[in-house]
């Protein structure tokens, strides 16, 4: 089912939470929502779930507006970020539930009910655990479940609120693939909520990134990693290093210098360079490059991640060395980002 | 929340480790003068309760019990807590989920308001009610008129222990159903249960073993208050005398044995509450630490 946000404007209590968000999301697609906490992002999941009313705008699934039913009528499958399991109801009931309380007509026998409820665990890998209470499952386990359960329902769209969160990496991990496959076998429309970008990079087909209520970029893990819209986006999503320059001239100039970056096109006038700290060009010599005194060298696995001050207006950016480069042993470091982009200093 | 992967709670294992233990002396030292308190306190006057009513024998006690006075307080003191604890199971459930699970304003307010009846001497609960349905006041002629009778009888008594008892089911859930969120309705809902399926199967399962120690509580306040129903009854010997006020009456009648033969069943019901709580705690003990933290 395809869904579509209309300039959505939610407010709790005079405060706005989400400013005029608009959002379409395809048919079978994975969509992440991510951003920092604050950002709205469970917000925006919980007005497409109607959990929330929206302030303003409208929701529609399909052609159908969506914000004038309730979250029953909504046939919404919602994972909670602490899963919220029916605690004195077994595994085999708590994935039956939505079905057991389907209005009589509509509602599956109970021997029906049970065996969607086992189907539905062997999907999520936990067969033959009907009978256990959500108490002697793991984390892990409990999470498959309350998928299990909300895909019961057999939902028009799946919702879920930081579906890992609090789990730990390894299981994390395993999950993470395993949900892909889940959401490629099933092709329900899929919609998460994390703060946590290597997550959204790694598992959805597009990822939405939310700052302070507003829809900063949408866009595919390619493209919010290469072509970052905004200042928010290229500081947010992957490592980044940011230095205040100026347009003039059609070049870029840092601390009254020009660092032989090509600036055409760009607006004359201050702005901030953004490059990633892995992707510079070491120099000798320095006609035309940034240069700064090393203040901080830290190894980090494959690579060395050091610190420099830049120009006598105590810049610090970062640059991300090679283990065994010999400008790590120097106490002033030349270099050139390959790939960056400058930001008019109005919006950054 | 921290994430408790099959952590069932285990009293037993719940000992203070060595490191923050007193020393014996002190232990045995703190134990003592608990136990001797209760011995005094608690223990003492029960034992007293049942050997007065006993003194002259169990034939005694039995003619007192059977005595009609005695079993009509007996009934009457029945009837307004089969009346009263229903109701204040509704009240109780129904202000507890508001202020539970809901933002409103003057939700501080209604808290205070529900712990008024503890914070009020029960005599004056009582006086209110004279000033609201007594002869001089402004309902008194039109309720005489159209031969309403509250006061002096059994629907003010009724009011009274409802307004006395309000707060034990309330309290009892508040903080547990403050503590369990929204999080299992709205999982519920999202799933398509309606309001009542989601009371049924997911909230009352949550709150049942709370609400049944609410019941408990409110139960033997019930059956025990004595202050309130005093003000209203006008003691009417057969009529409007419950268990309490009977025994009072007996007592200052030189009654000794009559007054403590139905003390004894008053002493007896919260001996029975007690156990039955300490059965359901021994019993359920898994599944109450199961559904109150997690």
């Amino acid at each position: 089912m395809e869904v579509r946000v209309e300039n959505v404007r939610k407010e709790f209590d005079r405060f706005p939470a989400l400013h005029d968000v608009s959002l379409d999301i395809r048919s079978g697609e994975l969509i992440a929502l991510l951003g920092p906490s604050g950002s709205g992002k469970t917000t925006l999941l919980r007005l497409i779930a109607g959990l929330e009313r929206p302030t303003r705008g409208k929701i529609l699934f399909g052609e159908e507006d969506a914000s004038l039913k309730s979250i029953q009528e909504r046939n919404v499958g919602f994972v909670f970020q602490h899963y919220a399991l029916f605690r004195h109801m077994t595994v085999a009931d708590n994935i039956g539930f939505g079905l057991k309380v389907r209005p009589g007509a509509t509602r599956p026998p109970a021997a029906e009910i049970r065996r969607r409820a086992s189907e539905l665990l062997d999907l999520v890998q936990l067969s033959g655990l009907e009978k256990r209470y959500p108490a002697q499952l793991s984390g892990g386990q409990r999470q498959r479940v309350a998928l299990a359960r909300a895909m019961a329902i057999e939902p028009a769209v799946l919702l879920l609120d930081e579906p890992f969160g609090a789990l730990d990496a390894q299981v994390r991990r395993e999950l993470r693939r395993w949900l892909r496959d889940i959401h490629d076998t099933t092709g329900h429309t899929t919609v998460f909520v994390t703060h946590d970008q290597e997550e959204a990079l790694e598992l959805a087909d597009r990822v939405v990134v939310m700052s302070q209520g507003r829809i900063e970029q949408v866009g595919s893990a390619d493209e919010v990693y290469d072509e970052p819209n905004s200042p928010f986006v290229y500081g947010f999503i992957g490592d980044s290093s940011s230095l205040p320059a100026k347009v003039e001239d059609g070049q870029v100039w840092i601390a009254d210098r020009p660092i032989g970056l090509s600036a055409q096109g760009a607006p004359a006038g201050p702005a901030t360079l953004f490059f990633r700290p892995h992707d510079v060009e070491l120099l000798d010599g320095c006609g035309g490059c940034i240069a700064g005194t090393v203040v901080n060298s830290r190894r980090v696995a494959e690579t060395r991640r050091v610190e420099l001050e830049i120009g006598g207006q105590r810049q610090w950016v970062e640059i991300e060395l090679p283990i065994d480069h010999p400008a790590a042993q120097k106490s002033r470091v030349a270099f050139r980002p390959r790939k960056w982009k400058l930001f008019p200093q109005s919006t950054g | 929340m921290a994430d408790p992967v099959i952590e069932i709670h285990d009293p037993e294992h719940d000992v203070a480790s060595a490191a923050i233990t007193e020393s014996r002396a002190a232990r045995v030292m703190l134990m003592a003068v608990a136990f001797a308190f209760l011995a005094v306190f608690l223990v003492l006057p029960l034992v007293i309760v049942f050997q007065q009513a006993f003194a002259k024998g169990v034939a005694a006690y039995f003619t007192v019990l059977g005595d009609r006075d005695t079993v009509s307080a007996i009934r009457l003191t029945l009837l307004v807590a089969a009346i009263s604890v229903p109701l204040n199971v509704v009240f109780g459930l129904a202000a507890a989920w508001a202020i539970a699970k809901f933002e409103f304003k003057g939700k501080a307010f209604l808290t205070t308001l529900i712990d008024l009846p503890f914070s009020v001497s029960p005599v004056i609960s009582g006086l209110v009610y004279v000033l609201l349905f007594g002869a001089q006041s402004a309902l008194g002629p039109w309720l005489k008129a159209h031969g309403v009778e509250i006061l002096f009888a059994v629907p003010g008594i009724v009011l009274a222990t409802v307004f006395v008892t309000f707060p034990f089911v309330a309290r009892e859930l508040i903080p547990l159903m403050q503590e369990q969120g929204t999080g299992d309705e709205e999982a519920a809902l999202s799933l398509g249960a309606n309001g009542w399926q989601t009371f049924r199967y997911v909230t009352l399962p949550n709150i049942k073993w709370g609400l049944l120690y609410g019941v408990l509580l409110c139960n033997a306040r019930a059956m025990g208050e004595f202050g309130a129903v005093s003000v209203v009854s006008g003691h009417i010997r057969g009529q409007t005398n419950t268990m309490p006020l009977h025994v009072e009456i007996l007592y200052n009648e030189y009654n000794a044995v009559g007054a403590f033969a139905v003390a004894s069943l008053l002493a007896g019901l919260a001996l029975v509450t007690l156990v039955l709580k300490t059965v359901l705690e021994m019993r359920y003990g898994a599944e109450i630490a199961a559904t109150r933290g997690h």
